[in-house]
């Protein structure tokens, strides 16, 4: 999967879970650029995320995501093993 | 596998789905129905939680003039509720609920529940729900001594009664308990059965107790260790999710969670079902009963489908036992219909079982309310159980507050999809929920039916789509299949067999038609077959057939103004047909009437002819798309 498949379908999960209509992605985004974005739909975002992937994030990745840049990276990752 | 946490019997929620939530949130003047819709769907997370924003936004609305009942439900939990409480408004409305949830923090139970000053004291809550995981009840390690067992059960079972008292004392609330989910991971393996210090015997244990010492006659208790097991030990349980934010189950467990927490306070609040409306072929027995007869119907009989439909039929007299009404609405003539009810060895109900027995050809949604008004019940205590998806797609369209289970084609998945909804939830049983049945037997009376409802508006929006072409090889075997099968729909019941229908292929001195329709519910096949003898100046109508499953549809008369156009066009000036009565066709005894057509005999077997004068007839705007193959002559006036 490209970078730009990955990133355009997050965006669509992150406009669900966070219920925004509009996403400026960029990779360094965090919780504290979106409203909505907190500690309760972040753990839905990644079962969203997973889902939409198809893809199991370790207990190690959760804890080591700083940004949404690092969540394309492992799905990219995953995608192409 | 299939997704454990899935609730089969509600649709999916559309592609709309978000726009409509939000749309109704919005509204200055929302909608009650669309509120029931939006309920009714099979809704994720993301989707709960937009209709938990119109149940905020809509609350005064809801409450007031839309008929849900407002309850306010405080959450104690030694873990995350949060996902739980934030899917449980919108949950509720599929419930009859205008919820309001408040959460306490985790860890906070014996302070909020045990002082009366407490922020938890000052909400005025109805209900307050325990939610406590094995971990934090101290069950979750091994005691290898039987006393330490023992003990520790009872330090669990003790601080359970303190809280518990503590919502009932203090809180003046409605106290809601759950059984303890046991962890997927043995210990010792079988044994673990057998250890009474063992985490899951422990667990066992510790639920005999809190059903049988700790809940109280007015408390509720939702069976969460049952949904777990249902679903899969392995499922439910999310270690990760409990490392990670304390969760309490898998998150996707949740909308099913919500369900039976929402289903259960809604019984409380006498927001259950209290009626079960019961199509019968297809349904209540394999086949068609005017079609099939008593001995051509699959009941019982050691077939799979026959065994099927009489379990079906046995769990439904139980659900009768404990209360809930039945009653049948069948697109049928009455005397056909009670048939089976009357001489059929197998059947499991009999007549006397049924509260309200409808069986005509009129629309369903008419007939559920005439049924509501017998009862005297609302229409928003019906269940309404039919194979068939058009009859399901007109109810949950015109009454949005029926509930309509999703069923599939098997007869063998009825009784799961009927029983794990929950309609009939109860709080418990009294003496007048086994009486009920009977009271409502005793009151009902047969019904006339006033003919009402806006089913123009409806046919339009099953976006139809009619394809009618010529005798061909392709649809040789069906044609021959339907003008040998058909009964009820069938004026002159004129048998041919397959070769004589490919004649009629090639004979220019007929005029044959097959119609197919599909519509947003999927395709129905061909459905329709008329053979038609010409003459120079007069068009006299062999054959006319139609299946009963597109009654209703308009259908016939597409056929008409399809033939009479052709007829028109060939210098015809007059279309007859007959009417040939048989022990099945009743039902169209007055097709030619309805269709404008002249009674211009009787015949010696009890028979009618009919005409229709060709240089009067207007054909009418029908509500389908019309597709014509091989241009046997087709109208162009319909929309």
């Amino acid at each position: 999967m490209s970078r730009e498949e990955a990133v355009a379908r997050l965006i669509e999960t992150m406009c669900d879970v966070f219920d925004v209509d509009d996403l400026k992605f960029r990779d360094n985004m965090t919780a504290d650029d979106v409203d909505g974005w907190d500690s309760l739909s972040h753990v839905r975002f990644l079962i969203a995320v997973e889902r939409q992937f198809g893809l199991r994030f370790t207990s190690s990745e959760i804890d080591g995501f700083k940004n949404v840049g690092e969540i394309v990276d492992v799905i990219v990752q995953r995608a192409t093993l | 596998m299939n997704n454990p946490f899935q609730m089969p019997w509600l649709l999916p929620a559309p592609v709309d789905f978000k726009a409509r939530a939000k749309a109704l949130a919005n509204s200055a003047s929302p909608d009650e129905a669309e509120a029931r819709r939006l309920a009714a769907f099979s809704l994720d997370l993301n989707e709960l939680d937009l209709l938990g924003k119109v149940v905020r936004k809509q609350k005064e609305f809801l409450a007031a003039k839309a008929g849900f009942t407002p309850i306010k439900l405080g959450i104690v939990a030694s873990h995350t509720m949060d996902y739980l409480a934030a899917a449980l408004p919108g949950t509720g409305l599929r419930h009859g609920l205008v919820m309001d949830v408040v959460l306490a923090r985790y860890g906070q139970a014996a302070q909020q529940l045990l002082d009366p000053g407490s922020d938890f004291a000052a909400q005025r809550l109805d209900c307050v729900l325990l939610a406590f995981d094995y971990r934090a009840l101290g069950l979750g390690t091994v005691r290898i001594k039987r006393d330490d067992a023992e003990e520790a059960i009872s330090a669990a079972i003790n601080h359970v009664t303190s809280v518990a008292a503590g919502v009932r004392d203090i809180i003046k609330a409605t106290c809601v308990l759950q059984t303890l989910v046991a962890p997927s991971d043995p210990l010792f393996g079988s044994l673990d059965a057998r250890i009474q210090g063992s985490p899951r015997a422990m667990i066992e244990r510790f639920n005999a107790r809190l059903l049988h010492d700790v809940a109280k006659e007015d408390d509720l208790v939702v069976d969460v260790a049952f949904l777990a097991s249902k679903a899969g030990l392995d499922c439910w349980n999310d270690a990760r999710g409990w490392h990670k934010a304390k969760l309490p189950a898998s998150l996707d467990a949740t909308p099913l969670y919500a369900d039976h927490v929402c289903r259960l306070l809604g019984a409380a609040r006498g927001k259950a079902r209290k009626c079960l409306v019961l199509d019968l072929d297809n349904t209540l027995w394999g086949g068609v009963i005017g079609d099939d007869g008593l001995d051509g119907i699959a009941l019982g009989q050691n077939s799979a489908v026959g065994e099927a439909h009489v379990a079906l039929q046995r769990f439904l007299l139980d659900l009768r036992r404990r209360g809930v009404i039945l009653t049948v609405c069948s697109k049928n003539e009455d005397a056909t219909a009670r048939v089976p009810f009357r001489h059929h060895p197998e059947m499991v109900l009999k007549e006397d079982h049924i509260a309200v027995f409808i069986a005509n050809w009129s629309d369903k949604a008419n007939n559920l309310r005439e049924i509501a008004a017998t009862l005297n019940i609302g229409t928003d205590a019906l269940v309404f159980l039919d194979d068939n998806p058009v009859e399901r797609g007109q109810v949950r369209e015109v009454l949005p507050e029926v509930a309509v289970p999703e069923l599939t084609e098997d007869p063998a998945d009825y009784i799961g999809l009927l029983a794990n909804a929950g309609y009939f939830e109860a709080i418990g049983l009294s003496g007048e929920d086994l009486a009920r049945a009977d009271f409502y037997q005793a009151n009902a009376e047969r019904v006339s039916l006033e003919k009402v409802g806006n089913l123009e508006e409806y046919l339009r929006s099953l976006q139809m789509v009619a394809t009618i072409s010529p005798f061909n090889a392709v649809g040789r075997v069906r044609v021959a299949q339907l003008i040998n099968k058909s009964n009820q729909f069938n004026l002159t019941t004129r048998r041919y067999s397959e070769s004589e229908v490919e004649r009629f292929e090639d004979d220019p001195s007929k005029f044959c038609l097959q119609v197919r329709l599909a519509d947003r519910f999927g395709d129905n096949g061909m459905i329709s077959v008329i053979i038609v003898d010409k003459a120079p100046t007069e068009w006299s109508c062999d054959t006319w057939l139609m299946s009963c499953r597109v009654l209703g549809r308009r259908v016939e008369e597409l056929v008409l103004a399809t033939v009479a156009e052709e007829a028109r066009n060939a210098g015809a000036k007059r279309l007859t047909g007959t009417y040939i009565p048989t022990k099945k066709n009743g039902l169209v005894v007055e097709h030619f009437a309805k269709l404008g057509f002249s009674k211009t005999g009787d015949l010696p077997d009890g028979g009618t002819s009919w005409a229709l004068d060709l240089t009067d007839y207007v054909a009418p705007e029908l509500p389908m798309q019309i597709m014509c193959t091989n241009d046997p002559g087709c109208v162009t006036n319909a929309v």
